[in-house]
């Protein structure tokens, strides 16, 4: 049977309601899901976990967050790597300070507190639109960086500044630290994104969903409706920088283990935002796309000489791969300015008519 | 009209209300009130204080004088959600849905008052959650095959007709099942078909709801036929105020709209 839309009659409001209402796009996702799960650790090698995998995991989070403030609820923010900082340094305070703590509610308490954080600095958004927002925060950015350079007690007085992972098992099993398995990680982590990019999708369905769209399209109309709007979008903050939060404690735990506040630096900033303008914003695929397309572009190219028998000195290469990942970045843009995500719409309302164009 | 029967209770009560910006005098001392089940106008040329008036009464403009008494609530300043949390919905004039949302999101957001599942529980988007966005949905189906809108149900609404749009607008201030429905000019723009669907759509939400409403509207014709009383608004005064016959007949609003004859 073809995909498409077009010929699925659905009964009930329910039906028509649930996460994926064309089952082809039920079974996709589902397979994909087992395949991550079952195939790809047994098959995959060290390399691909620790250099592609588990760094698309983690900005897949970081996407997700920043996308649900600056695509769902309008709110633009340059201060992403602050937030994913907060949860890495608060998961390291947890963890080395409370080690009987399982490592997974460390990684959620550190993502409230960048939470707290992130309504801290959201609340200049109730005055602020736009660019002046972004500058605004900026200086949450700046600020953290600062802070956990500045003060000793985030890093435990550690001589080099640098914070470590600390080794900690969960159901028996090294999770973090320098024995644990690239492939148990990566499960962590895959575990993580999947369960927290499904409550995602479940609040911009909802209520709290439109409340955000509503701020974003038309905020007059949106507290014409009965939309507290400091409410609204200090929530979207909260919640995004939860995520941002949980992706900055996997950073270090899941994917460094060990770092210093240059892992979290204006440019990761730069980077998460990057991938939700190209994989689309107000997207929750869109932020898998734009994470994939921001992480694998580099490493695809990278190999890419090899893998067609050409070989050239390492620099060269390197500034080759630079343009050609910049001139990606503008094709796609020209082609479609709303994102990665909106191809596949577009392509998904052009099978409905299929064959028959009208 | 025979509108004895349904019109009740005084529900709004405008006192006294002065509103400036700057030096420019918006509103000066303009009183009237709304019963509840009736349809009542708000006319006058252009630039006479209409809209400012629905501002002050959804709470969108403050005034410096006067008083607003709302279902026997008296208040001086509010904001504009706890209008909408006392039963007031409103259109704008220049159509202010939400246009990166679908038809059926955009009257969804309606019901957001009514709505009270916690944010777990819609994160988790179990049990209570579900049956809270079925329920309403299906609250709002009823109002789209009220207004005839079923077609567009999942197209963003950024990509419909003006005709429309003004529909949905309806459609989502109608939505929030609320006391006083405030319409900024719902037919502005519109050729004479679509202005008698939207007329009868003002009728049934009155009739069959029992929803006051007060408009805005320029189209003398409209506003002769489906008003029970008529306020004139002339450079931010009240001109008249009265059924549609005795404005008409009023010696002032003639001489507002037509000019006076000056000695």
């Amino acid at each position: 049977m073809l995909y498409r839309e077009a010929g699925l009659f659905k009964t009930t409001y329910t039906a028509d309601q649930a996460l994926f209402p064309i089952p082809l796009d039920r079974y996709f996702v589902l397979a994909v899901l087992a395949v991550a799960f079952l195939v790809v650790p047994l098959v995959a090698n060290e390399y691909w976990l620790q250099a592609v995998l588990i760094p698309f995991l983690v900005f897949s989070m970081a996407a997700l967050g920043l996308n649900l403030l600056t695509g769902y609820a309008g709110q633009i923010s340059l201060g992403t790597g602050g937030f994913m900082a907060v949860g890495a340094y608060m998961t390291y305070k947890i963890a080395t300070g409370f080690p009987d703590l399982p490592i997974v509610v460390a990684f959620l308490l550190s993502g409230l507190c960048a939470a707290a954080v992130g309504v801290l600095f959201g609340i200049p958004s109730l005055r602020i639109k736009g660019f002046y927002l972004a500058v605004a925060t900026l200086a949450a950015q700046f600020f953290l960086s600062w802070m956990f350079n500045k003060v000793p007690w985030f890093y435990n007085y550690s001589p080099s500044g640098t914070v470590t992972a600390p080794p900690r098992t969960l159901l028996g099993i090294t999770v973090t630290g320098p024995e644990a398995s690239a492939e148990v990680r990566y499960l962590l982590a895959l575990t993580l994104v999947a369960v927290l990019a499904l409550a995602a999708k479940n609040l911009v369905r909802g209520r709290v969903g439109r409340g955000w769209m509503a701020i974003r399209d038309m905020d007059i109309a949106a507290e014409i409706i009965g939309f507290r709007p400091y409410r609204t979008k200090l929530l979207a903050f909260a919640v995004s920088s939860f995520y941002c939060g949980v992706a900055g404690a996997m950073s270090l735990f899941l994917w460094l283990g060990s770092a210093e506040t240059e892992a979290f630096s204006i440019n990761v900033s730069f980077q998460v935002l990057f991938m939700v303008i190209i994989g689309g914003l107000g997207s929750i695929l869109g932020s898998f796309l734009g994470a994939a397309f921001i992480t694998l572009v580099p490493v695809f190219l990278t190999n890419a000489p090899q893998l067609v028998g050409l070989s050239m000195p390492v620099d060269l290469q390197k500034h080759i791969e630079l343009m050609i990942f910049g001139g990606l970045i503008v094709f796609f843009l020209i082609v479609e300015p709303h994102g990665l995500a909106r191809l596949w719409q577009i392509a998904k309302e052009k099978l409905r008519r299929w064959p028959f164009p009208y | 009209m025979a509108g004895e029967r349904r019109i009740g209770e005084v529900i709004l009560a405008v006192d006294q209300i002065s509103l400036s910006f700057g030096g420019v005098r918006a509103l000066e001392n303009v009183s009237f009130d709304v019963r509840r089940g009736e349809i009542r106008a708000i006319i006058g040329p252009n630039g006479a204080g209409k809209s400012s008036m629905l501002n002050v009464i959804n709470g969108f403009y403050h005034p410096q004088e006067g008083r607003i008494t709302f279902k026997g609530q008296t208040r001086t300043q509010m904001r504009t959600h706890e209008a909408a949390e006392q039963g007031i919905a409103r259109t704008f004039q220049n159509i202010a849905l939400f246009k990166g949302m679908s038809t059926l999101d955009n009257l969804m957001t309606g019901r957001n008052l009514k709505m009270k599942v916690n944010f777990l529980l819609q994160a988790l988007h179990v049990g209570p959650a579900r049956r809270e966005e079925i329920a309403h949905r299906e609250f709002v189906e009823r109002i789209i095959d009220f207004l005839e809108i079923q077609a567009v149900r999942k197209v963003p609404v950024g990509r419909l007709p003006y005709g429309l749009q003004k529909r949905v607008e309806l459609g989502r201030a109608l939505a929030a099942e609320p006391d006083l429905l405030l319409l900024d000019e719902p037919m502005a723009g519109m050729n004479s078909e679509e202005k008698e669907d939207m007329c009868r759509f003002i009728l049934d939400v009155n009739e069959e709801f029992g929803t006051t409403i007060v408009l805005i509207e320029h189209d003398m014709g409209v506003v002769m036929d489906i008003s029970d009383r008529v306020v004139v608004l002339d450079y931010g005064r009240l001109l008249a105020d009265g059924s549609p016959d005795e404005v008409r007949r009023d010696q002032a609003v003639i001489d507002a709209y037509l000019g006076a004859v000056h000695d």
